[in-house]
């Protein structure tokens, strides 16, 4: 299989001239202000659906840069990895364990994060990388379920197995000095980080991780890795080596992972084996296709339309959804109840496997294609009627 | 030796059923060029006929109970043995093989419903997109199991003759304490029937040698004036039915829950890529061999020296067959090069 063929309509950023005109660098710039602010503001604009509350917005965040660097592996190069969520487990281990024996200065943490998290990625990347294709996503599933089998099995000393890795009294914390009685929380020098500002340092790692996305994306070496993605082959018959190319792509989406895995850390200090469940490597493939993989903004949105889904959906019972149809008479009322009944609660995977069909099936480029495909009719409707 | 024995027969099993499912990915790529994700639901499909067999045969009535006298009691009889006394309490208890009756129709026409009505529109599209949407696939299919017959596993023993173990020490004359489920031993049994009947069916008749042309070269197959595509969706309903009656029988072994499906699958992908993706052979031969090598490697005398070699064994021996025969043990030239 060539690498190249994953949904050509989600290549918009790649038809597009991206070569660092100043029109579009401006266009960039404006966009990434808008996100950033957008970003910031969430608890006021999610108030009105009901999703302004901390940790949901955490979610928000996390999630949007677990996709964001895993669009920057799939979305630039093709190479469709199954086995990101070891990288997000590996992160948040490194984080708690940061907290354990050095401080709860959440700052060492997310380093020690990406930090391993990167390190992973490379060791990982340099073996599943020789192979492309659907090799590659089983060789990266085969490392991921063996790190999630080692982490409850033998390596329980480090991950403190099934239970998880959790704060104790006795940790050392060797920079923090003695601690009072209660488990310390994790702190940004001295200021506390739950709530919302535990959001705050999210929505600011995200709109980061953004913009340095964007930078790769429009980069000598984010052309590289769309070439590698459009034909590996031809790359590599100019005399190109592609090998650094996707490895240094890996690495980087590993790395944000890390960073995504650490911050799960910082907004509630545990980790367990199950973050690196290839269950949870399968969620990310859906957060990016479902936002259009290939876009900046498109994974960023997918992590967010399933985590408020997911939120949403599972909080429906027979009693909310009865209220909710209450203003149809009884028998369809009823009848109402029964048809949703399955797609909500506990049946929200199925709304989620469904959705996520109909995406792949009718619009392969996500979200985002949708929205440039319903905004390039309009203006086809208004050039009609100017012309 | 008692215990390299017992572990061989463990892991051929298990092995039987990897290598049911594995065969069956196999047949769907080398005709169609389609990754399928589906496939492990298709097991648990498969493993649920025979669930839905047993609520099927054990329909029951309320009657009343008439060994307690205190007060009026009542017990549920199934029909069955109210209509036909112990003819029907056997029925009852050999629902599981039973339920071949069920599974073979349900699978081929859940096979050929899914190959018409989705597949046959990804043969185009990479392979990306087709692993997305059987991965989508199988989550649907997966939670409408969930939602029908519930989240926690549901027991279906094995018929009471073959319940117990054989002791096949004595028949080998290697001595006492070499005991084996029957039922293992005829799930081998089974599963190596089917596999033979795959291949033979592949091998000897016209049909077969018909599809065996046509994954070779396909246009030259269809420009000769044989409807390539009808073969090849049949194909697909066997390979479904193939991995429905693996699941079926896999019942007593393992009672069935709905994501049993999703944990074979990952092991059976691994199987295909170690075998060779394309090759039909090396995905019977990869299953086996993964099968026995995890088996031994659960043993405790392996265990002592690699610790946690048990929850690896399969991944480490994929890592290594495709860093080393990057086609896998038996792969040709040519088929899904990167």
């Amino acid at each position: 299989m060539s690498t190249a063929t994953i949904g050509s309509p989600s290549d918009r950023s790649a038809r597009s001239p991206t070569i660092a005109g100043s029109a579009s660098n401006r266009a960039d710039h404006v966009k990434f202000l808008i996100f950033a602010a957008a970003v910031l503001t969430m608890p006021i604009w999610l108030s009105p659906v009901g999703a302004a509350y901390p940790d949901l917005v955490q979610k928000f965040a996390i999630y949007g840069i677990f996709a964001i660097g895993f669009n920057i592996l799939f979305g630039l190069t093709g190479y469709l990895s199954f086995g990101h969520a070891a990288f997000l487990g590996v992160g948040s281990y490194a984080a708690v364990w940061s907290f354990k024996l050095l401080t709860m200065n959440i700052v060492p943490a997310m380093l020690f994060g990406v930090l391993a998290g990167g390190v992973f990625a490379l060791l990982i990347g340099y073996v599943s990388l020789r192979r492309s294709g659907i090799y590659f996503s089983i060789l990266t599933l085969a490392f991921a379920q063996m790190s999630y089998n080692l982490a409850y099995s033998v390596l329980t000393p480090i991950t403190n197995g099934e239970t998880g890795l959790q704060l104790a009294h006795g940790d050392p914390r060797v920079l923090d000095g003695p601690a009072g009685a209660g488990l310390p929380s994790t702190n940004l020098f001295g200021v506390e980080t739950v709530g919302y500002s535990g959001f705050y340092v999210c929505a600011v790692a995200l709109i980061l991780a953004y913009y340095l996305a964007l930078r790769i994306t429009r980069s000598p070496f984010g052309m590289t890795l769309r070439a590698i993605k459009s034909n590996q082959n031809r790359m590599n018959y100019t005399g190109f080596n592609t090998r650094p190319y996707t490895l240094a792509a890996f690495v980087i989406s590993g790395m944000y992972a890390g960073l995504a895995g650490s911050l799960m850390a910082v907004v509630d200090p545990l980790a367990g084996a199950e973050r690196m469940q290839w269950t949870a490597s399968g969620e990310v493939v859906l957060m990016t296709i479902l936002g259009g993989s290939g876009t900046l903004l498109g994974p960023v949105l997918g992590a967010g339309i399933i985590k408020y889904f997911e939120n949403i959906f599972s909080a429906f019972n027979d009693q909310v959804l009865s209220r909710m149809f209450d203003f149809l008479p009884a028998g369809l009322g009823d009848l109402m109840v029964d048809l949703v009944q399955p797609f909500v609660g506990d049946g929200w995977h199925l709304t989620l496997g469904v959705l996520f069909m109909l995406i792949v099936i009718f619009l392969p480029g996500g979200v985002m294609e949708g929205v440039s495909r319903v905004a390039g009719r309009l203006r086809r409707v208004r050039s009609d009627r100017t012309g | 030796m008692d215990a390299v024995v017992l572990q061989a027969l463990n892991g051929l099993d298990k092995g039987g059923a990897y290598a049911l499912i594995a065969l069956g990915l196999t047949l769907i790529f080398g005709t169609l060029g389609v990754v399928n994700f589906a496939h492990g639901a298709l097991f648990m499909l498969g493993a649920f006929c025979a669930v839905t067999m047993q609520k099927l045969l054990t329909l029951s009535q309320k009657v009343e109970d008439t060994s307690v006298t205190f007060f009026k009691a009542y017990k549920e009889v199934p029909y069955l043995e109210i209509w036909f006394g112990d003819t029907g309490a056997a029925l009852i208890d050999f629902a599981v093989p039973l339920a071949i009756v069920l599974t073979i129709p349900v699978m081929l026409v859940v096979g050929l419903v899914m190959e018409r009505g989705l597949i046959q529109y990804f043969y185009k599209r990479s392979h990306a997109e087709q692993i997305l949407v059987t991965f989508g696939l199988a989550i649907v299919i997966q939670e409408i199991i969930k939602s029908a017959f519930g989240a926690n596993p549901i027991p279906t023993p094995a018929p009471e003759a073959v319940a117990g173990s054989a002791d096949i020490g004595a028949w080998l004359g290697v001595g006492q304490g070499l005991i084996y489920p029957y039922w293992r031993l005829i799930y081998l049994a089974f599963s190596l029937a089917i596999i033979a009947a795959v291949f033979a069916f592949l091998r000897f008749t016209t049909f077969g040698m018909v599809v065996r042309a046509g994954m070779q070269d396909r246009e030259t197959v269809g420009l000769l004036g044989i409807d390539v595509q009808r073969r090849f969706t049949i194909v697909f309903g066997i390979a479904a039915v193939v991995a429905g009656l693996a699941g079926m029988m896999y019942t007593p072994i393992l009672p069935p829950d709905y994501h049993m499906g999703m944990d074979f699958l990952v092991l059976s992908f691994v199987v295909v890529v170690v075998g060779g993706m394309g090759s039909l052979e090396g995905a019977v031969l990869a299953g086996f061999l993964l099968g026995i090598l995890q088996s031994f490697a659960s043993m405790n005398e392996v265990k002592a020296i690699i610790p946690g070699i048990d929850q690896i064994i399969v991944y480490l021996v994929a890592v290594v067959v495709l860093q080393v025969r990057p086609r896998g043990l038996f792969g040709r030239r040519g088929v899904m090069e990167g």
